[in-house]
């Protein structure tokens, strides 16, 4: 490649190791990885590949316990819970297989939940987490709880929810896994248009291909080493 | 943030208002325990002190004797009208004198009977005990000098006596002797020990000792001091002049003794201070029986919401503002079952001091610690459940089912 803009994410060398001695489990094995900016990367791989361990490194939740991980240029091997936290918070966002909303809780205020962390004033957060709901298709639904929505609803929600800040980087943990195949078109044609349109960074972990057929780029797992990595024309 | 906080911890309160209800049944419990026993405490307190003032607050009595308390010991020389007169003369802070000397008799109307307490005494006797007259007069200066037989009556023995009758005039038996009603005096009720206040007869000294004692001996004389300052200058003068009277030699131990309400008030003011600190501590071990309550649901709801405090921890969330959302929440359920609390424990004491007719004051600092406790029993049994909503770990968090 002869990109030299600086990639969004550099994993070098990375590292996660639980147990020690003969139980040792090698999660991620020496791990390699450059995302850049505006890609769409499906991360595959069977179960115990590594792919989700490495998905909770990218998205500052675990960390390495060896290697180093660049994030807009700044390692972030040696930071604090708490760093690590206001990363999550200012260049992160999330979308979990299980939705992961909060119950008894109205769409509108699942949404604003990363602007209350923000310190966003109410006034604003309510237009901001309004107008992300309407983006995903969910306008004049504010109001409707979890229980209210369908699994479909719900996850568009939770992708408002991830949207709502503005993140450098959408991390997606198997966000078809609990949905039919209509439905998880239709999510996954969601995120290719934030993808196309808004040139966010998005992560998708997934077993399926037709759901990673919608990615850029291919990124296949196996016993904690990456071993094939495929991009599909030209990153848009 | 803080406000998000607070409206966060509200809205989680009111999702489950019973189970927050019966969370808070401990403080509410508890505070309102505290304040009702210490309120009432106070209560107490106040009345027996009122009852005493009402004896007269700067009173002075001496009797013969050197018991403390119990009357006349053997051997004692009795007071006599002269000493009683030397107080009178030479202990210049004292306002009234009034010697008296008394006895348990039967006293008969025109078909009644009644046993009570005859009292001889002065005029100044009145003032001194402060007994005020609802209907007649005092004596006149021919009764006091023991002329034609004349008594004042206590309201008990009036209604034993007469009834709803009008007494004045009437004449009845005390004891052998044949006397007139002059006047009845007010009301003054039980005092704080159960003793009726209105049960006596009074009649002028020197008619009791010359028809009913047949001697010129005096049981007490009570006498005021001009201001409560000064009380305790007029006790020793009181006890010097005493000696010298009485020719006691140097070392010699007291054959009378001296009372002083005051002392006497002060002494049981304190008994019921230290009962309602006693009865007061008793309570607060419930507001700490409270926390526990608060500290075992704020740990269920902890584990209830692992998944919401995963979302939050990935959303981005600082470890310390998990720990203070649960806190807030443990301290909001406190504090509202602390007003709770006072509420309940102020009705409860105003209530209670009514049926048993304590003075109701309430102590401004009472309601203040209460209050205070209860926001501290939040705070700690909080503090608990919080760091370990604090502490989890936001993978196994999300991945709680």
């Amino acid at each position: 490649m002869t990109d030299t803009a600086a990639p969004l994410i550099a994993l070098r060398d990375v590292f996660k190791i639980y147990g020690s001695g003969e139980s040792e489990v090698r999660a991620l094995d020496g791990v390699d990885l450059d995302i850049r900016t505006g890609e769409f990367v499906a991360v595959m791989g069977p179960s115990g590949s590594g792919k989700s361990t490495c998905m909770n490194v990218l998205g500052c939740l675990d960390r390495p316990t060896r290697g180093r991980y660049l994030f807009r240029g700044v390692d972030l091997a040696g930071a604090s819970l708490d760093q690590l936290a206001l990363v999550r918070r200012h260049y992160l966002g999330f979308v979990f297989q299980g939705f992961n909303l909060l119950a008894r809780t109205t769409a509108l205020e699942n949404v604003e939940l990363p602007l209350v962390y923000r310190g966003v004033p109410t006034v604003e957060r309510r237009r901001l987490a309004a107008k992300a709901l309407a983006d995903v298709g969910l306008g004049g639904r504010e109001l409707h709880t979890p229980a209210e929505l369908s699994g479909g609803q719900q996850q568009r929600v939770a992708i408002a929810r991830a949207m709502v800040s503005e993140p450098s980087l959408l991390l997606a943990d198997e966000p078809t896994g609990n949905l039919d195949t209509a439905r998880k078109h239709e999510i996954m044609r969601l995120l290719r248009a934030l993808n196309d349109e808004r040139k966010i960074t998005i992560v998708v972990v997934t077993h399926e291909s037709d759901v990673a057929d919608f990615a850029s780029r291919t990124i296949l797992f196996r016993d904690g080493r990456i071993e094939r990595d495929e991009r599909r024309g030209a990153p848009s | 943030m803080l406000t998000s906080t607070l409206g966060m911890a509200l809205r989680e309160i009111r999702r489950n208002v019973l189970r927050s209800v019966l969370t808070t049944l401990g403080i509410v419990i508890g505070v309102a325990a505290v304040i009702m026993l210490v309120t009432l405490g106070q209560g107490a307190t106040d009345k027996v002190t009122g009852d005493i003032a009402k004896m007269g607050v700067n009173m002075l009595t001496v009797v013969p004797g050197a018991e403390r308390r119990g009357g006349a010991s053997v051997g004692a020389a009795p007071l006599t009208l002269d000493d009683a007169r030397a107080i009178r003369q030479e202990i210049p802070s004292v306002a009234t004198v009034a010697p008296s000397a008394g006895r348990g008799l039967l006293v008969v109307s025109a078909n009644q009977n009644w046993s009570t307490t005859v009292t001889g005494c002065t005029n100044d006797y009145l003032s001194v005990r402060d007994l005020r007259l609802a209907v007649g007069r005092s004596f006149n200066e021919a009764e006091a000098q023991g002329g034609s037989p004349a008594c004042v009556l206590g309201p008990t023995v009036r209604s034993k006596l007469f009834g709803q009758g009008d007494p004045l005039d009437a004449s009845i038996r005390v004891g052998k002797v044949a006397c007139r009603v002059i006047g009845v005096t007010e009301a003054k009720g039980q005092n704080t020990f159960g003793m009726d206040q209105d049960d006596f007869v009074l009649m002028p000294l020197t008619t009791f000792q010359r028809r009913i004692l047949g001697s010129r001996d005096v049981g007490a004389i009570s006498m005021s001091a001009s201001t409560e300052t000064a009380i305790p200058k007029v006790k020793t003068q009181l006890a010097a002049l005493m000696r010298a009277r009485r020719k006691l030699p140097e070392g010699a131990p007291d054959d009378f003794s001296v009372r002083d309400m005051k002392e006497i008030s002060e002494t049981l003011s304190s008994v019921t201070g230290a009962l309602t600190a006693l009865l007061g501590a008793v309570a607060a071990v419930s507001l700490v029986v409270g926390g526990i309550g608060i500290m075992n649901i704020m740990l269920v709801s902890v584990t209830e919401r692992t998944r919401e405090i995963g979302i939050r921890l990935a959303i981005g969330a600082r470890a310390y503002e998990v720990l203070l959302q649960f806190l807030v929440e443990a301290v909001m359920l406190s504090l509202f079952g602390g007003v709770l609390g006072m509420m309940l424990g102020l009705v409860g004491s105003y209530a209670a001091g009514r049926a048993l007719s304590f003075p109701f004051r309430v102590l401004p600092e009472v309601v203040v610690i209460a209050f205070a406790f209860s926001f501290l029993v939040g705070v700690g049994f909080g503090f608990f459940p919080a760091r370990r909503a604090a502490r989890m770990n936001p993978i196994d968090a999300l991945r709680h089912e």
